[in-house]
C-alpha cells in the first residue's frame, strides 16, 4: 500500500505542478488525477491542497460537489445510463431496471467481479435516439435492454 | 477521379454506428478497386437516418440511411457510389423536405463540411462576420448585436446587447468571454452538434465578442459528458492559433484573444451563470447572490460576458450579414432563428433550424411526424428540466418567448421532449423534484429542502394518502420554491410539476 500511495503522490506532484499557475486550477487538476488514477483517493486530497495553498476542507468540498468525481476504485468498465426525461420518453427506465438485474448492482455500485461500475447520468445530449448508454468513452443509441445485454457481454469479453 | 463520400462524427451518428459504417465503406470501396475520399462532417440533424452516407454525384450530394455498417458492402456493389437507385436512397440531400423547408443560419456549415477544415469554413462565409468586426468600434459591434434583437439562447432570453453594452461600459484592466457549454438540459443537443459540427463558428462568435467589450481572454465550460465536443473544440482552437485567428494578432489586427476549453464535472447547476463561474475559478459551484451581474463582477471578479454557445454561433452571421438580415426572421420580440431540438418519443427525431413562430404542432408532426410508438403524443416538456409540461390542446401556441410564457411554459433552449399516452404525468412530476433535489447546490433552503420534501410529498399523492391536502400542500410548496428560491434551479422546478397537476390532474387521482 504505501508503495502505491508514493506513486499516486508523484504523479499528483507532476500533476500539480503542470496546472498550478493556471488560474482557477482545482478542477482541472482534479479532472487530470481522476483521469490518470482512475479515481482521485483521499489519501491525495492534502498533496492538492498544499499544492494550490488550500485547506484540504476546500478540496474535499470541491469533489464531493461534482457527481463526476470518485473517490473509490470504479470497474474495469464504467456503464452510465441516462435517466432523464427524453430517454424515459423512450423506454430508457426498461434499460435502467435491466442493467441493474444483469449487473446485480444498483447506481454507484461495483459488481462483485470488478467488470462494472453503474452510473446513472442525466443527459448524454443524445436525445433523438435514446435510451442512451456510455461505457467508458464511448456513446450508444437506441440501448434497449437485449441491446445493452450485448453492449455488456462484448466488454466482459474483453475484460 | 475519386468519389467524395461524407459520413457523419457527430457523437448521436458514432451512438448508431457511423464509425462502422465508415471503415466498411473504405474496405468495400477498396475492394471493388473504387477510389474514394471520405470526408467526415458534422451531422445534418436527421437523427433517424444516421448513420447518413452522402455521395457526391456531380454538383448533388445523394443521401443514402441509415446505413449499417453490414449493408455497406452490398450497397457499394449495387451501385451506390455512383448515386444508383437502392430502398435506402433517400435523394438529394439538400432537397429533402426536412432540410429543405429549414432556416439555416447559425447551422448553415453544419453537417456540409469537414468540421476542422478551416479553408472550408472559410469558403462557406466563415471568418466574414469577425472581419467586418475588425472595421468596426466596439460600442458599433454591440449596436449590430443589440439591433439584430438576438437574445440569450442558453434559455433566459436575455437581449445580448443589453448584456454587452454593460461589460463594454465596464472600466476595467482584464475583461472575460465566457461560453455556457455546460448543456444539461435532457432534449437539448444543438450545442453538442454545433461545437462538432462547426467549432470555428463558436471560436469566431466569442472572438467577436472580445472586440465588442474589449476583452482579450476567453473561456469555453463544457460538460464532461461531451468528450468528443472537446476533442473537436481543441482541436480548432490550436488550428485558429496556428493560422492567426486567435491569439496576439487576430487576422493581423493587432487585437488579442485567447481562448481555453475547460470542463465541467456532471453538475447541472453550472448552467447557471453564476455557479459556472464559480466552477471555472475552481470552487463549489454554488449559486452567487445577484447582484452584482456578471457583467459587472464575474469571473475573478473582473466584468464577463457569458453567453450560451448557440448566442455566440448566431453572432458571425448577424455581422457578416448586418442586424437588418438577422432581425427580419421571427416574430414579435422573438427575433431570428432557433435551433429547435426533437426528442424523446418522436418518429424524426433532430435539429430543425427555424424563425421563431412556427407551432409546436408543425415541429411534433410535420417535422417530427409523430410519436416512434405510434401512439397519440399526450404531453411534450419544452425547454428542458426545468419547462412546463404542455398537453395537445396547447400544441397550436407559436414558438415565441412572449406566448410560451402567456400559458406558463418557457421555450428555453428549445428542446421538445415528446411523450405518448403511456406516460404517468404525476412520475414526471415526482421525477422532476427528485432531479432537482440531486443538483440543487445548497446554498438556498427553498431548493435544497424543498426537493427532496417535494419528492415526500409526490409520493403520497401517488400511494392515495389524503390526496387533496397533500396536492394543497404541494401547490403551496411549489410557490414557495418558485418566488423563495436563489436561482432558476428551485424556481423553476414548479413549472413542470405544476403544468402537469394543472393538464393532466386524472394522473394524480388513480386508485393507488
Amino acid at each position: 500500500m504505501a508503495e502505491i500511495d508514493t506513486a499516486w503522490l508523484t504523479a499528483v506532484d507532476r500533476i500539480v505542478a503542470a496546472h498550478a499557475d493556471q488560474p482557477g486550477a482545482l478542477l482541472p487538476i482534479l479532472h487530470a488525477v481522476q483521469k490518470e488514477l482512475g479515481f482521485i483517493p483521499p489519501e491525495v486530497v492534502g498533496r492538492i491542497a498544499e499544492g494550490l495553498n488550500l485547506s484540504r476542507a476546500d478540496v474535499h468540498g470541491v469533489i464531493s460537489f461534482y457527481h463526476y468525481f470518485r473517490t473509490h476504485r470504479p470497474g474495469k468498465h464504467v456503464v452510465q445510463l441516462c435517466r432523464a426525461e427524453a430517454c424515459q420518453a423512450w423506454q430508457g427506465q426498461a434499460t435502467e431496471a435491466h442493467a441493474k438485474q444483469c449487473l446485480g448492482v444498483d447506481y454507484h455500485g461495483t459488481t462483485a467481479d470488478g467488470d462494472f461500475t453503474l452510473e446513472a447520468v442525466y443527459c448524454l445530449g443524445n436525445c433523438a435516439a435514446g435510451p442512451s448508454a456510455m461505457i467508458d468513452d464511448k456513446l450508444y443509441g437506441r440501448v434497449t435492454p437485449e441491446r445493452l445485454e450485448q453492449l455488456l457481454a462484448q466488454h466482459r469479453r474483453q475484460s | 477521379m475519386s468519389v467524395r463520400v461524407h459520413v457523419s462524427r457527430d457523437a448521436a451518428a458514432l451512438a448508431l454506428g457511423a464509425e462502422e459504417t465508415a471503415a466498411a465503406l473504405l474496405r468495400a470501396a477498396a475492394a471493388a478497386g473504387e477510389s474514394i475520399e471520405l470526408v467526415r462532417t458534422g451531422s445534418r440533424g436527421m437523427v433517424w437516418l444516421e448513420p447518413l452516407v452522402e455521395v457526391t454525384v456531380g454538383n448533388e450530394r445523394i443521401g443514402y440511411g441509415p446505413v449499417q455498417a453490414h449493408e455497406v458492402e452490398a450497397l457499394v456493389r449495387e451501385g451506390l457510389l455512383k448515386g444508383g437507385a437502392h430502398p435506402k436512397r433517400l435523394g438529394v440531400v439538400d432537397k429533402l423536405p426536412y432540410l429543405a423547408s429549414q432556416q439555416r443560419l447559425t447551422f448553415s456549415r453544419v453537417g456540409l463540411i469537414d468540421p476542422l477544415d478551416v479553408d472550408q469554413y472559410q469558403q462557406h462565409e466563415g471568418y466574414a462576420g469577425l472581419t467586418r468586426a475588425l472595421s468596426l468600434s466596439g460600442a458599433d459591434i454591440v449596436k449590430q448585436v443589440t439591433d439584430s434583437g438576438l437574445r440569450g439562447r442558453g434559455g433566459a432570453a436575455f437581449p445580448t446587447g443589453i448584456k454587452w453594452k454593460t461589460v463594454l461600459d465596464q472600466q476595467a484592466e482584464q475583461k472575460y468571454i465566457v461560453c455556457n457549454a455546460d448543456e444539461g438540459d435532457s432534449g437539448t443537443f444543438s450545442d453538442r452538434m454545433l461545437m462538432e459540427g462547426d467549432p470555428f463558428c463558436l471560436i469566431e462568435g466569442m472572438t467577436i465578442a472580445g472586440l465588442a467589450v474589449g476583452a482579450t481572454q476567453g473561456y469555453i465550460y463544457l460538460r464532461v459528458e461531451y468528450p468528443h465536443a472537446e476533442i473537436a473544440l481543441r482541436a480548432a482552437i490550436a488550428t485558429a492559433r496556428q493560422r492567426g485567428m486567435l491569439g496576439r494578432n487576430v487576422l493581423g489586427s493587432g487585437r488579442s484573444f485567447e481562448l481555453d476549453v475547460r470542463m465541467g464535472a456532471g453538475a447541472y447547476i453550472c448552467g447557471e451563470e453564476t455557479s459556472l463561474l464559480e466552477s471555472l475559478e475552481g470552487k463549489r459551484a454554488e449559486v452567487r447572490f445577484r447582484p452584482p451581474l456578471p457583467a459587472i463582477k464575474g469571473l475573478f471578479g473582473r466584468p464577463t460576458v457569458i453567453n450560451n454557445v448557440i448566442t455566440f454561433a448566431s453572432l458571425p452571421i448577424i455581422l457578416a450579414r448586418g442586424a437588418e438580415f438577422y432581425r427580419d426572421y421571427g416574430m414579435g420580440r422573438s427575433r431570428g432563428t432557433l435551433p429547435f431540438q426533437l426528442a424523446g418519443n418522436i418518429r424524426h427525431g433532430g435539429l430543425v433550424e427555424r424563425a421563431f413562430g412556427l407551432t409546436l404542432r408543425e415541429l411534433l408532426y410535420d417535422y417530427g411526424g409523430g410519436s416512434a410508438s405510434g401512439r397519440p403524443i399526450r404531453a411534450v416538456q419544452v425547454g428542458g428540466p426545468l419547462g412546463a409540461y404542455v398537453p395537445e390542446s396547447q400544441f397550436d401556441t407559436p414558438l415565441d418567448y412572449e406566448a410560451f410564457t402567456g400559458i406558463g411554459a418557457l421555450v428555453g433552449h428549445g428542446g421538445i421532449v415528446a411523450f405518448d399516452d403511456t406516460v404517468d404525468m404525476a412520475r414526471m412530476a415526482r421525477y422532476a423534484m427528485e432531479f432537482c433535489a440531486a443538483e440543487s447546490c445548497g446554498k438556498c433552503t427553498p431548493c435544497r429542502i424543498g426537493s427532496t420534501r417535494g419528492v415526500e410529498v409526490i409520493d403520497r399523492i401517488i400511494a392515495g394518502q389524503q390526496r387533496e391536502a397533500n396536492l394543497a400542500l404541494l401547490t403551496d410548496l411549489c410557490d414557495t420554491m418558485q418566488y423563495g428560491s436563489l436561482c432558476g434551479l428551485g424556481g423553476m422546478t414548479p413549472f413542470p410539476v405544476v403544468s402537469a397537476m394543472k393538464h393532466f390532474p386524472e394522473d394524480f387521482s388513480r386508485k393507488g
